[in-house]
């Protein structure tokens, strides 16, 4: 049988060990598109929709971290729990395509197709998530930074299959916002999620850049002059310090000039929004 | 390349054997054109138009997404089989006689998508319905008259006369 549906974890590392050339499916969202058009013809297919820790998720106060499974779908972070938790997380899955694809794309394969666009990306990202990978011998957890090494390219080894993320929690305002050529069904031209934990800032950048860009320099220029301090003024300068840390290029959803400009509109937007001004 | 395949689905209630499929073969493809069930449209093939709409456990999904292969063992629900006896369903009603059918492509997409907003909330506000359909696109209509059919349907299950 060329598909496999493991119900287990093992199983499926096993699968994966005696099948290297089978593709890994979740969702389908992003693979089925590439099989419809005749860009992937899979052989074999192992389907991951049955493994029931890939479904869970959970927030674990005591450790300070949200666990969730590689298959939970945008529409479980959309809402509830989760969402409180995790509320960039959740404005960002609210951004995805539409009804139909946030009930089946998962974060386990917005993780594996690894596009500089992904909207849960910049949120893993902003807030330091690690990523736990696992083959039919060893696990491993990389941080965000490590498992993302270039536009579609990501750090999993050929026999290992992303189980899921853990994300600390963080005890301030936390938002994502992302510009597209309209509101439904639209991948991003230039997206932001920033976070502020323990009074300092953090900030991560979609589509501006063969990866995800985090803003280190922006960080710590804001983060010296202290949040209590932020007015409209320093928020504009602050676009500027984030526009000179990305790296946008021009192709078919926008120019680079665009994208550069619209970066800081973004983040000084959220800037203002976390210090409530 | 092509593996020929045996595998059966539930769709309306009913196990369906496949054979003879590919198994890259989307859900959508399979329900046209090995189970000889073509309400459920293909437009785009990549997500973007959600004709092909159905319910997999109950999850409104593009069946151009799902490979068909992997929906063994799942309750399959199509825009044929929302009442058993093949008759309207009163969001099929709503449609006709409030004129939200033109050319028809989107009609079962959408009609899919109008039960499951209306099976999880029973009020919604214009906002929860236009992001309940924005999965959903129309080239005739300009969605007004799907709104107000929408809206119908609403007032008809809360027994508010329309
Ligand atoms: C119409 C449309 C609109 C979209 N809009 C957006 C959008 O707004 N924002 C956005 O970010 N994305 C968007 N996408 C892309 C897609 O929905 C997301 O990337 C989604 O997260 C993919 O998840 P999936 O479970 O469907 O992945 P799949 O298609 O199942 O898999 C994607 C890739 O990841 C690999 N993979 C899957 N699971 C695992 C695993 N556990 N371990 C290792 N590898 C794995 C697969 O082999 C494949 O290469 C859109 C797609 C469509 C069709
Ligand atoms: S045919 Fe499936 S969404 Fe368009
Ligand atoms: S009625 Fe023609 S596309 Fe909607």
């Amino acid at each position: 049988m060329p598909i496999f549906i493991p119900s287990s974890l093992t199983e499926a590392t096993q699968l994966l060990s005696k099948n290297p050339d089978a593709h890994l499916l979740t969702g389908g969202t992003d693979m089925m598109v590439e099989v419809n058009f005749n860009h992937r013809h899979p052989d074999t297919v192992i389907a991951l929709r049955n493994i029931p820790e890939f479904q869970r998720w959970n927030i674990d106060t005591a450790s300070g971290l949200v666990h969730i499974g590689s298959s939970v779908p945008y529409a479980t972070m959309e809402h509830g729990d989760l969402a409180k938790a995790l509320p960039a997380l959740a404005e960002a899955a609210r951004t995805v395509g539409s009804p139909q694809i946030r009930a089946a794309g998962s974060i386990g394969g917005n993780l594996g197709t690894c596009s500089p666009a992904g909207d849960s990306l910049p949120v893993l990202a902003a807030l330091d998530a690690v990523v736990h990978l696992q083959s039919e011998s060893s696990r491993r957890s990389v941080s965000f930074a490590e498992f993302m090494v270039g536009p579609k390219r990501n750090s999993r080894l050929p026999n290992e299959i992303i189980t899921g993320v853990s994300i600390p929690i963080t005890n301030g305002w936390q938002g994502y916002a992302k510009v597209g050529v309209r509101n439904a069904m639209v991948i991003s031209v230039a997206s932001v999620c920033l976070a502020i934990h323990d009074n300092k800032v953090r900030v991560a950048l979609g589509s501006l850049g063969p990866t995800i860009i985090r803003c280190t320099e922006s960080e710590n220029w804001i983060n010296s002059i202290g949040l209590a301090n932020i007015d409209h003024s320093l928020a504009k300068e602050f676009a500027d310090h984030v526009r000179a840390e990305s790296r946008p290029i021009d192709d078919h959803r926008s120019t680079a000039e665009y994208r550069r400009h619209a970066v800081g509109v973004l983040a000084a937007r959220l800037l203002l929004r976390g210090v409530q001004k | 390349m092509s593996e020929l395949e045996h595998y059966s689905l539930t769709v309306n209630g009913v196990e369906r054997q496949v054979s003879d499929a590919w198994i890259g073969e989307s859900l959508l493809y399979v329900l046209r054109e090995r189970l000889g069930l073509p309400g459920s449209k293909g437009a785009c093939e990549q997500g973007e138009c959600g004709s092909c709409t159905v319910f997999v456990d109950n999850a409104a999904v593009c069946s151009c997404l799902v490979m068909a292969a992997t929906a063994v063992g799942t309750q399959i629900a199509t825009v044929e089989g929302l009442n058993d006896d093949g008759s309207l369903t009163d969001v099929q009603e709503a449609f006709i006689t409030e004129g939200a059918v033109q050319c028809g492509f989107c009609t079962p997409g959408l009609v899919m998508a109008v039960h499951h907003l209306l099976d999880h909330n029973d009020s919604p506000n214009e906002q929860e319905i236009k992001e309940a359909l924005s999965g959903n696109i129309c080239r005739c209509t300009g969605y007004g008259r799907i709104f107000a059919a929408v809206d119908t349907v609403i007032s008809v299950r809360k027994g508010v006369s329309s």
